[in-house]
């Protein structure tokens, strides 16, 4: 079954989405969606340097969204900048110094592959690299969950009660860098960001407490990966935007649904 | 003794928020802090919890000391779905029954599926004052629980405090936003400045001249005591029990309250 290399693009993209789901609902709490994005943007420096030094690539990724999340938040310590502007210089520099030494190591650089991903490319390797990694990304955020909620609630009542909350948070800009690595190959840097932002969106408005939303989020982001690649191998289209255009559709679809239905669940 | 505060100050760039503070709150006490706003009366709070480290002077906590805290300000992003049950088990686990049993103490057990955001600004400092007593804390932190709350329900929520100090004999600091009004069962008023500008019983306070001079010609009215005599309950449908049973529509219902121990102004 795994021979078929579209079989191994479901399998993998469906993997990914149930990380990316419970992930994303984080990032959509917290507003960090532009923060994502900038962390996913310095994956193509981490490529880059891993081909120049030959080094997993994977790993690379990993290093370097984890070292920019870390200049960000000492960044942000230092208050000179608002965090808005630090995030559009550190989001586009990475990018661009990417692209910069990807042209300069001489090595030819699939670069629209990783930009947009390759999910039709995914290997049996890859795909046990995205459910050994993703199983270890869930145990992690199930073990923080609830001091990551309560810091996310409020930081200073989690601290006032016993809480880490400086610690959570490192830990969870960690998961979020493993994430951006294995995510890369499969949707591209400039994509990543929508299966982390867009599932947990469309999962707000069905969800009536915090667990509820990330499993919808993760049902939604499996559902999106597959309709996606079912439309582009049907419309002959592109396979990680239509993973993406799928997801926005389901977006749509929960804007949609009659809001009695929802009002009367929730105060019900 | 729960938390000892001993000559602390807190420093941002280079300029002191509070300086030689002392705060020392028991078990069973309640020691208010009043204040104008920036004299420092939520920092003096984050040294107690422990969230602001001093930069001189020393925070000695008990061991093992269980924080219940209400912050200022807390505003839930609408992102998050999260009703009043999920909000209770926030920094712990808590069987059904004592998340009610909490819920209905503070009198929103009716809004336990509530979406908080949906609450109003008194249902929801109710739902954070469960919240924190949940825990059995041996102390209870409280930034301006009473705001955005109206005058009768200012009063039920001071009632409700003083209960859960005789009931689980926590201590209690309690930041007020009146300057003119403190809650009759604090035993200490710390009048904070940027520094303790003076310290005592509500009424040794009241005429303390460091007091007067702080505050002012309005101040000259007293610090005056919520005194409250209960001869009746509010349901958390709106209707009111009367002493003798008796349950009427709020608007059948007259307030009295006696005026001995507060002018209005």
């Amino acid at each position: 079954m795994l021979e078929d290399f579209f079989t191994r693009a479901v399998i993998a993209g469906i993997g990914l989405a149930l990380v990316t789901g419970p992930l994303g609902c984080f990032i959509v709490w917290r507003r960090m969606a532009y923060f994502g994005d900038t962390m996913a943007h310095s994956a193509l420096l981490g490529v880059a340097l891993s081909l120049v030094l030959q080094v997993n690539m994977t790993l690379g990724v990993f290093i370097i969204a984890a070292a920019v999340a870390g200049a960000l938040l000492l960044l942000q310590r230092r208050q000179t900048l608002s965090t808005d502007a630090l995030l559009g210089i550190l989001s586009h520099s990475a990018l661009a110094i990417g692209l910069v030494v990807a042209f300069l190591s001489g090595i030819r650089v699939d670069l629209m592959g990783f930009l947009f991903g390759d999910i039709l490319a995914v290997s049996v390797t890859d795909i046990v690299v995205i459910y050994l990694g993703g199983l270890v990304i869930l145990a992690v955020l199930a073990a923080m969950w609830r001091p990551l909620l309560a810091a996310t609630v409020n930081a200073e009542v989690a601290e006032a009660e016993g809480m880490r909350p400086e610690v959570t948070r490192i830990v969870f800009m960690l998961l979020l860098a493993s994430v951006i690595a294995i995510a890369m190959k499969i949707v591209g840097v400039l994509l990543i960001t929508a299966l982390l932002i867009i599932p947990a969106a469309t999962a707000r408005r069905l969800s009536a407490t915090p667990e509820q939303m990330a499993l919808i989020s993760a049902g939604v982001g499996a559902l999106a990966v597959a309709g996606g690649l079912f439309g582009s191998l049907r419309f002959d289209t592109p396979s990680g935007p239509s993973i993406v255009v799928a997801a926005l559709a389901l977006f749509l679809i929960s804007i949609a649904l009659p809001v009695h239905l929802w009002r009367a669940r929730r105060e019900a | 003794m729960l938390v000892d505060v001993a000559g602390a100050g807190v420093r941002r760039d280079g300029r002191w928020l509070v300086e030689a503070v002392d705060v020392t709150i028991r078990k069973g006490e309640i020691v208010t802090l009043i204040g104008p706003n920036g004299s420092g009366k939520s920092t003096t709070a984050k040294l107690v919890t422990g969230v602001l480290k001093p930069d001189a002077g020393t925070v000695a906590r008990k061991s093992g000391l269980r924080i219940g805290y209400v912050p200022q300000k807390l505003s839930i992003d609408w992102t998050m779905p999260l009703t009043v049950r999920r909000l209770m088990s926030l920094t712990g686990s808590y069987p059904r029954a004592e998340i009610d049993a909490a819920l209905a103490a503070t009198g929103v057990a009716h809004l336990a599926n509530a979406e908080v955001q949906h609450l109003s600004g008194g249902e929801f400092q109710r739902a954070l004052l469960a919240r924190a007593m949940i825990r059995k804390p041996d102390l209870l932190v409280l930034d301006e629980p009473v705001q955005g709350v109206d005058f009768s329900g200012e009063v039920a929520l001071y009632d409700l405090i003083g209960k859960i100090r005789d009931e689980t004999g926590c201590g209690i600091l309690l930041i007020s936003h009146d300057l003119h009004v403190v809650m009759a069962a604090t035993d200490t008023v710390i009048c904070l400045n940027g520094h303790v500008c003076c310290r005592g019983t509500p009424e040794s306070v009241a005429r303390s001249p460091e007091y007067l001079s702080l505050f002012g010609a309005r101040a000259a009215n007293a610090l005056a005591v919520y005194q409250h005599h209960h001869d009746h309950t509010h349901l958390p449908d709106g209707r009111v029990e009367e002493a003798d049973g008796r349950i009427v529509d709020a608007h059948e219902h007259v307030h009295e309250h006696d005026h001995e121990g507060h002018r209005h102004a």
